[in-house]
């Protein structure tokens, strides 16, 4: 068995970590195992060790084999697995389909659900108030109830506005 | 002004007091932040990293916050000004690395430090002395929520807030404290303690971050995860653990007074005997014996000694601090001279442990071993 990171050596250091509630494993030959600093216990976390390895890997499978490039700042799937680190934020479309393995064993989940900036939260609530309104709209029409129609027709107009009002500011 | 000039004294700093900083040290929440249009630091070219720079310093600069801040581009900082940044905490090692076209943003008080052209375009973090993550948390995030105003940030619905590197991305946050152990690495647990804080999904490493050695029995905990979860949660789960590290903290010194007086007054005695008396000593072992003197202190065994006493020595010993003092370049041999001599001057007016008081306590207790 080959060392997980140089590929050369003969790997001799075998780790196993539970990372929430998963087993991962990692296989490293001596020197490399000394480099990533697993003899010493207060440094060490398998998740930093595995980022770079499974993702490299994922992006160039999911790229069967060709060289994808990031158009907005020409990074490149090699210059991934070298520094563990993206070029730009547009990379993250790019090389989504790579990443998405790394993030699930990295992550709590791949999803946000933490703070929005203010003015994107706005919009989004907004327009989930948009679907909800205009569904409600649909229902009064079909029940014939015009009167609540007609109310719910006025708030869409206001909803529309503050979109329209919030849109050009980013 | 020069930074050495705006930052407090080691013997101000010291005198610091927060929560629970008989262990903890200080709390720091750090977000990181980037730019929608330009490449991430490590990526970006010269000119790229300049504008970023130029975009985000004036945003940082005028926020009420920042009032009486300092603020520097890198490349105005010497190394000795760096690494007495790092020494204090205020900029990540990292960082310190940084020329042309990384600043700094550090305000009056040091409880809010912004880094420009780190690994991200923005890290911002806010300390706290003591056991104060939720305080530290809403200080950065009121700093973040001005900032957005002014600066177009990275941000995707589906990941949240990008950043260079996949560890960080989501809330871009970092909640860490830094504790003080000396009792749980004393009685051989520590490790069996770091484990079981690693399997919770949390990291635990040494006293300057990523990649450090435990100096002085100190320790870093921080979250891994940033993706998938809120930020109030993070911080909630991290205040649990730090009360539970807190509470083994205390039972295993409460252990060692009861059952292991002698082992630890040897250790303190002696920690005590080699700073006071050395000739030449090194950055580290001193940082290993002042730990065991702080929780000398702790212990009741210095009486009339303040742990701030303690503290400053533990900022004024280190490489850049004690070379701060001295204009021209000292070796490290020549530093280790120093220290001792500032150490044995600085402990003069304390005197040596005296544990009739902690061993009262146990006095009894050993009287019975030594008839048996």
């Amino acid at each position: 068995m080959l060392c997980d990171i140089c590929k050369q050596n003969v790997a001799t250091v075998h780790l196993t970590q539970m990372v929430e509630g998963k087993t991962k494993k990692v296989d490293l030959c001596e020197t490399c195992s000394k480099a990533k600093g697993v003899d010493d216990p207060t440094g060490f976390s398998l998740a930093d060790l595995l980022l770079g390895l499974g993702a490299a890997q994922d992006m160039e499978q999911a790229a069967g084999g060709a060289e994808v490039k990031c158009p907005h700042c020409g990074f490149t799937q090699a210059d991934f697995k070298k520094a563990g680190r993206l070029g730009c934020a547009e990379c993250y479309q790019v090389f989504s389909e790579g990443l998405e393995g790394l993030l699930k064993t990295m992550h709590k989940g791949t999803k946000h659900m933490g703070k929005f900036p203010a003015l994107l939260k706005e919009s989004r609530d907004l327009s989930d108030k948009l679907k909800h309104l205009q569904k409600k709209l649909d229902k009064a029409i079909s029940d014939e109830d015009f009167e609540t129609a007609a109310q719910l027709r006025d708030e869409l107009k206001n909803v529309r506005t503050r979109i329209s009002e919030l849109a050009p500011a980013k | 002004m020069n930074i050495q000039e705006f930052i407090s004294s080691a013997a101000e700093s010291s005198k610091r007091s927060g929560p629970h900083d008989r262990i903890v040290l200080s709390s720091r929440v750090r977000l990181a932040r980037n730019l929608r249009s330009l490449p991430f630091p490590g990526w970006a070219k010269k000119p790229d990293r300049v504008k970023a720079l130029e975009t985000i310093r004036p945003a940082v600069e005028s926020l009420p916050q920042m009032k009486q801040a300092y603020s520097e581009s890198m490349d105005n900082l010497t190394a000795l000004d760096k690494q007495i940044l790092v020494e204090r905490h205020l900029i990540s090692r990292e960082h310190a690395a940084k020329n042309a076209g990384s600043g700094l943003v550090l305000n009056k008080e040091e409880s809010l430090c912004v880094m420009i052209n780190e690994e991200d375009h923005l890290r911002m973090q806010a300390l706290r002395p003591g056991l104060q993550l939720k305080e530290a948390w809403q200080a950065i995030d009121q700093v973040d929520s001005a900032l957005e105003k002014k600066l177009d940030y990275a941000f995707s619905l589906q990941l949240g807030y990008l950043t260079a590197c996949p560890t960080n991305l989501g809330t871009g946050i970092r909640v860490s404290a830094m504790l003080h152990l000396p009792a749980l690495v004393l009685r051989e647990q520590i490790n069996q303690i770091v484990q079981a804080v690693n399997k919770l999904g949390l990291a635990v490493r040494g006293l300057y971050g990523e990649g450090t050695e435990a100096l002085g029995n100190v320790f870093q905990v921080s979250n891994q995860m940033t993706l998938g979860e809120v930020e109030t949660d993070i911080v909630e789960r991290l205040n649990k653990v730090l009360a539970q590290l807190i509470e083994h903290e205390e039972n295993a010194r409460a252990s060692l007074t009861e059952k292991k007086s002698k082992v630890l007054f040897n250790h303190i005695g002696r920690a005590y005997g080699i700073l006071a008396n050395a000739h030449s000593i090194s950055s580290k072992e001193t940082m290993n014996l002042l730990s065991l003197m702080r929780l000398g202190v702790d212990l009741g065994l210095f009486p009339g000694t303040e742990r701030s006493v303690v503290d400053e020595l533990f900022i004024s010993t280190q490489p850049a601090h004690l070379q701060k003092s001295f204009s021209e370049k000292l070796s490290a041999e020549e530093r280790d001279l120093l220290r001792s001599d500032m150490l044995r001057e600085r402990l003069k007016t304390v005197s040596r442990p005296d544990t009739t008081h902690v061993a009262a306590a146990t006095g009894e207790k050993l009287d019975k071993e030594n008839e048996e």
